[in-house]
């Protein structure tokens, strides 16, 4: 008998899916006046629950009972007070970890080892980091009294739900503003769960509300008059459509958009811890992930030694049931997003790139793309310059170090970049050299919330998480 | 050419050059991916299966200045029936005892298992190559068919890598027939950078299997070396088409480690490997916990310490 891992299921009985959810405003579950849709497992394509759509009405209600709460309750606290409430938060989120990763492979799709081990604690985290700095803000370095800037509107991705919440929310409750956040249409469950959280922590009402729907939704909230303050992640073009919106406003704009990252292997890299920098770069989270490393640039004297070796470890990659405690790949988020792989990998054959897929099983039900790698890719080829979100890789080739600046920066986006070699100095030379707003050394998609993370170019613009990222909800000079 | 290459005698030209052109090792991400593989998840049938090929992997060992050959039988007898109330238990593949117990151990286990002795002045290696040699004849003389072997660790860290792989072709002449392993002692190397150089070493000198530690000193087995370790068998089967067995020996306690160790060689070098032929545990009381283990599962409860020999 071979070493077949028998399925090792997460169980769902720790979570409570009710059939239908509200939304949350001014600390209440309350109906929405919209038309209610549903979100749906995709690993399943069963539904999960019915979701309450906001209207303009419902909007209105959600900032209205923010800028309420902002003006009566959280201005006036000190910020040792709003600490405590971002520490119980972050510990009711360690508590309910189990609950929530649950919950999170079940709405989104992604594997349960990645929601318990990355996506909570992180989120965890990011409270945890905030509520320290709640009572310290004169000392971030934003002058002698940092004002908040009232009430802040945040529209988050499908891709890590509750990180993402916490990556707006933990910062904008610190700095003394009050939030109105809307979910992805397809992941809006732990968003919902978080709201019961926030009851739980007794956080005064409408300092946090949640309010569900799709893009119209979302446009509300930005146009919304009394907001001083959007923060939104997601895709390039929704990005600069909410630029759009707001320009001429006095409304504060931060922006978390896509990327096309290079992740550049020189011949004297570390070369074993590499291939698991490439696996993580591209693969975790199915490659939904906009600082993902979709591009491989290979110095081409080890281009040949490490596509092999590439080839090889992806014949361990575990795709299928997300709660399966040894998945590695679960299901992609939409069909919507599947037919977007579909059709980029399409064009990535029709303009001549050799396409490779280790032999896997794909489950009938639900959205599934298998690992895959693009070998002989070009500058000029799609896909090697559009996002394509998904497990794909687009392997290039470079000759010298200058070769390998050019084309990692040759992109629209900015995000992040990753390069692997023993030789330090050259670590140092790359990172100077690199247009990007992260880059990571001899490792990819490590995440702190003290380091800030954000953009260059059409990968957008303010940084989340670290000192510089309170500047973002403080009432000063935007420090990116 | 390095200078130490130059001073080489002529058949080790290249050897310096060539271990020190090995691809470096970052420890950082040496470590995730072995704290990650441990993460998996083994269950239900899986889990019985990784229970019964581990206990066909033990070299059932015991190295202590106070073993006498009664000691050394008794273990043997366990070696040969781990669990007495289970016949269907597999043996396991090997005892492991010090060169002067081998013909005890060979008059109770016969042919069915293999005896294994450390010889080469186990642990520390400190000794002339003709007490090393004269050490390994005895144990192969006496009926032993495997040698774990130790690597001069002060000529490895000196960079006298000449030194350390002559004595491990001249150990390996010496074994005749018997199996070869080479000790690395890694607690002793230190970094992950020297135990990928010892592994090729070893391999090219002639080892059949490369094992992590004497036991004698911490830390023993780790899963970190161990990957590294796994990693060069992986690479040398790339280059050569010959296959070298990997034996983690030293503070690997429990069935869970086990598993995890199970886990890396079936993601690291593949299935092939998960065969005594090519992976070992050197242990002692894993044994006893394999069996708690297997007990269970087949009965569907837990025993106790009273329930497994204390041989």
């Amino acid at each position: 008998m071979a070493f077949d891992y028998a399925p090792a299921p997460e169980s769902t009985a720790i979570v409570n899916i009710k059939s239908s959810y509200d939304l949350f405003i001014n600390g209440e579950f309350t109906p929405g006046g919209g038309t209610p849709f549903t979100t749906i497992n995709p690993a399943t394509e069963e539904v999960l629950a019915t979701i309450s759509e906001a209207n303009q009405v419902d909007v209105n209600r959600a900032v209205a009972s923010a800028r309420r709460a902002y003006d009566k309750t959280w201005s006036k606290l000190s910020g040792a007070d709003r600490g405590k409430y971002l520490f119980r938060i972050a510990r009711i989120m360690q508590e309910r970890g189990r609950e929530l990763a649950v919950l999170e492979s079940l709405d989104n799709g992604k594997p349960i080892k990645e929601s318990r081990d990355v996506d909570i604690p992180i989120a965890a985290a990011h409270f945890f980091y905030h509520a320290g700095w709640a009572d310290k803000l004169e000392f971030a370095g934003y002058g002698s009294n940092p004002q908040a800037l009232g009430v802040a509107a945040q529209i988050i991705p499908w891709n890590f739900p509750l990180l993402m919440l916490a990556w707006k929310v933990a910062p904008a409750l610190a700095t003394g503003n009050t939030v109105v956040l809307k979910p992805a249409e397809t992941t809006p469950l732990t968003a919902l769960l978080f709201a019961e959280i926030c009851q739980q922590a007794d956080l005064p009402p409408g300092v946090v509300n949640i309010i569900t729907g799709a893009g119209e939704t979302g446009r509300m909230l930005v146009e919304h008059p009394d907001v001083n303050k959007v923060a939104f992640t997601g895709s390039t073009e929704v990005g600069k459509a909410i630029q759009r919106q707001v320009a001429g406003t006095n409304k504060r704009l931060t922006l978390e958009l896509g990327g096309k990252a290079a992740n550049i292997i020189f011949d004297d890299a570390p070369i074993d811890q590499a291939i698991e920098g490439i696996v993580n770069g591209i693969y975790f989270n199915q490659g939904h992930v906009c600082c993902a490393g979709s591009r491989l640039l290979l110095q081409e004297s080890i281009a040949e030694q490490t596509i092999e070796s590439l080839k090889r470890r992806l014949q361990t990659l575990r795709l299928g049931d997300p709660l399966d405690k040894n998945t590695d790949i679960g299901a992609i988020n939409s069909r919507e997003q599947l037919n977007r792989i579909i059709d980029l990998t399409k064009s990535g054959e029709d303009e001549g790139a050799e396409r490779w897929s280790p032999a896997c099983a794909i489950p009938d039900k639900g959205f599934w793309f298998a690992p895959t790698i693009f070998t002989n890719v070009t500058q000029a080829h799609r896909i090697a310059r559009e996002e394509i979100f998904g497990p794909v890789l687009s392997v290039l080739t470079f000759r010298t170090p200058d070769e390998a600046v050019e084309k990692a920066n040759n992109t629209q986006y900015g995000l992040s970049a990753g390069i692997w070699t023993e030789k330090g100095s050259r670590i140092l030379w790359m990172a100077n050299k690199m247009r990007a707003g992260v880059v990571w050394a001899n490792t990819f998609n490590r995440f702190d919330p003290a380091s800030p993370f954000g953009g260059y170019k059409e990968s957008g613009f303010g940084r989340e998480g670290g000192v510089q990222g309170l500047g973002a909800y403080l009432n000063v000079e935007d420090p990116s | 050419m390095s200078s130490l290459d130059a001073q080489a005698p002529a058949t080790h030209k290249g050897l310096h050059a060539f271990l020190a052109g090995l691809p470096g090792i970052d420890q950082v991400g040496a470590e995730a991916r072995a704290a990650a593989l441990g993460t998996r998840s083994i269950k239900k049938d899986s889990k019985l299966w990784a229970i019964n090929t581990a206990i066909s992997m033990v070299d059932l060992t015991t190295l202590e200045g106070a073993d006498t050959r009664g000691k050394v039988k008794a273990m043997c007898s366990k070696a040969l029936h781990p669990d007495p109330t289970d016949m269907t238990t597999p043996s396991v593949a090997a005892v492991c005892v010090y060169g002067d117990l081998v013909e005890a151990a060979r008059s109770v286990v016969g042919d069915h298992i293999h005896v294994a002795a450390v010889a080469t002045a186990f642990p520390s290696g400190r000794a002339s190559l003709a007490v090393k040699l004269l050490d390994t004849a005895e144990a192969v003389t006496d009926g032993a068919d495997e040698i774990d072997m130790v690597i001069d660790r002060g000529a490895f860290l000196s960079g006298n890598f000449s030194k350390v792989f002559d004595e491990i072709v001249a150990v390996k002449q010496a074994c005749g027939s018997a199996h070869l392993k080479v000790i690395l002692e890694t607690g002793e190397l230190k970094t992950l950078d020297n135990v990928r150089k010892a592994s090729w070493l070893a391999m090219k000198a002639g080892a059949d299997f490369i094992k992590t530690s004497t036991g004698k000193v911490t830390p023993a087995a780790t899963l970190p070396v161990t990957l590294v370790m796994l990693e060069a068998v992986r690479d040398y089967y790339q280059e050569t088409g010959t296959r070298i067995g990997v034996k983690a020996a030293g503070g690997i306690r429990t069935s869970k480690d086990a598993i995890k160790y199970l886990v890396m060689v079936n993601e690291t070098v593949g299935e092939e490997w998960l065969t005594p032929d090519l992976f070992r545990f050197g242990a002692s009381t894993l044994l006893n916990d394999l069996l708690l283990q297997r007990q269970r599962m087949l009965t569907g409860h837990y025993s106790g310490p009273d329930y497994v020999t204390i041989d």
